[in-house]
């Protein structure tokens, strides 16, 4: 797929084709994205960022990859003072963004905001998440996370822990993993099940993820597995949150179980979901993961405003 | 010439109107609401059959309105709630037009999502769009926030 004025919405847009494309740039961008090298591919382009939820580390990593290609940014810090306080439409805010740069990230509070926002701009608009909604760029970093560590997507075996109902990054991951034939074991606590809808999508592609509450069971097969937060505020009863805290927890012991080259991924912040003892193991691949935030980022930046690379 | 062109004989004959037939069964009174039909705004009758008998549905519902004959932009929406209904304008006892609504593959207004933390919902300048994921039963699917559409006939525009 040529990237060339795409808008990159939701990873359900993109082919295992397109994606294995985007990870390949992603690749050659790594030196680069390291400043070991460098290319001003993108010199004199300028990117607006727009978000209208706080975020720092995608924002920062958009910010890092544009200025690793030559790209100027620019951005709106306090977007409670602007125009969507005062009421006005994101169709409206968009189009004059859209007119002062020559593509937009944007994070927005509602879904389907990166859509419309794709509608009103005839610059590329790529999704920094949008509500509950998708979060293709985080999804195309743990991708490109795992085919590091694993050579290869085909048939890996994934299990997803923690808050599935609610993470908006284990659903874009969820669709796009089966575009891989993963095999998918998905745990959590009861109330917290990845919904219904995403799971018979996976069925209807012919995958059949294993549903349990056990992670010890879980991970003895696993290649991934992959952490999200489980948010203290969606227990109504504080014992009943430590109880799961307490039973998803990743450590050492836990990693006895599993194969020795597992990979542990997060998409962080973590509060205590993986110890400490943990980061130090060669199974840590969180860091690396956020890391990878600026060479994916800079492979799709490169490829909408059409790099030479 | 057939003196008599009623077929159906569980309802009532009428002289001109519409009849909505092959309604999916239990769907005759949403049908109704998205006419927009009520005691204070229509002067002839309307006969609505539930669970009636069918050949091809096996059972069906079924709506005779008199003296009115319904618009496109009607048609469009009850094919959201009866996707194989039969709209047949009768004039003067005999069925002068008839048409099967359309359901089409591309839904554009006619409802509204049900996220409420959708983009379409938030006084934006756009109709909300949906794409026809399944006909039995008709499924919708935001082209927005990619949500599907919980209660298509509490939610028509
Ligand atoms: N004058 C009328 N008053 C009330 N209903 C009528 C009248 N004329 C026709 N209908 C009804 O309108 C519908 C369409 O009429 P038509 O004669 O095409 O029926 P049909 O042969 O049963 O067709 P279908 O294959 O669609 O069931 C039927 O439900 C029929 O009963
Ligand atoms: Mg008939
Ligand atoms: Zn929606």
């Amino acid at each position: 797929m040529d990237l060339y004025h795409k808008d990159v919405v939701s990873i359900t847009d993109f082919s295992k084709d397109d994606i294995e494309g985007i990870l390949d740039m992603a690749e050659k961008m790594i030196p680069y994205a390291r400043g070991e090298k460098i290319k001003r591919s993108l010199d004199g382009k300028i990117l607006g960022n727009l978000f209208f939820e706080p975020s720092t580390r995608t924002k920062l990593s958009f910010e890092s990859a544009a200025y690793r290609l030559g790209c100027d940014v620019i951005d709106v810090s306090e977007m409670s003072m602007t125009s969507m306080a005062k009421g006005e439409t994101l169709a409206d805010t968009i189009k004059i963004v859209d007119s002062y740069c020559d593509a937009t990230v944007l994070r927005h509070p509602y879904e389907g905001a990166a859509r419309l926002a794709a509608k009103f701009s005839d610059h590329p608009v790529i999704n920094a998440g949008d509500g509950a909604g998708s979060h293709p760029t985080q999804t195309l970093l743990d991708l490109f996370t795992m085919r590091q560590s694993k050579g290869s997507l085909d048939n890996l075996n994934i299990v997803l822990v923690g808050d599935l109902k609610y993470g908006r990054t284990v659903h874009s991951l969820a669709h796009a993993l089966n575009k891989f034939n993963m095999k998918i074991t998905l745990v959590a606590p009861e109330g917290l099940m990845m919904p219904d809808e995403i799971i018979s999508h996976l069925e209807a592609n012919g995958c059949r993820p294993v549903i349990t509450e056990y992670l010890d069971d879980a991970v003895a097969n696993a290649d991934v597995l992959y952490v999200t937060r489980i948010q203290r505020e969606r227990f109504p009863d504080p014992s009943e949150y430590q109880k799961v805290a307490g039973t998803y927890r990743i450590d050492k012991a836990l990693l006895e179980k599993a194969k020795s080259d597992m990979i542990v991924m997060h998409p962080l912040p973590r509060v205590n979901e993986i110890a400490p003892e943990v980061d130090d193991t060669p199974n840590a691949k969180y860091f690396q993961q956020a890391a990878n935030g600026v060479p994916v980022r800079m492979a799709l930046l490169n490829g909408l405003l059409g790099g030479e690379f | 010439m057939n003196e008599n062109p009623i077929k159906e004989v569980r309802l009532t004959p009428i002289r001109n109107g519409t009849v909505i037939d092959h309604i999916a069964c239990g769907q005759a009174l949403n049908v109704i609401k998205i006419l927009g039909i009520n005691e204070t705004n229509i002067g002839s009758s309307i006969s609505i059959g539930i669970h009636v008998s069918s050949k091809a549905l096996g059972w069906k519902d079924i709506i005779k309105i008199e003296d009115r004959e319904i618009d496109e932009k009607k048609s469009e929406q009850i094919a959201l709630v009866a996707p194989d209904a039969t709209i047949s304008i009768v004039r003067d006892f005999y069925v002068a037009k008839k048409y099967k609504v359309d359901l089409g593959e591309h839904i554009v207004g006619l409802t509204r999502c049900t996220n409420l933390n959708c983009i379409t919902n938030k006084g934006e300048p756009v109709l909300p769009e949906f794409s026809v994921e399944s006909k039995y039963p008709v499924q919708l699917r935001c082209c927005y926030c990619g949500k599907l559409v919980n209660n298509i006939s509490d939610n028509l525009l």
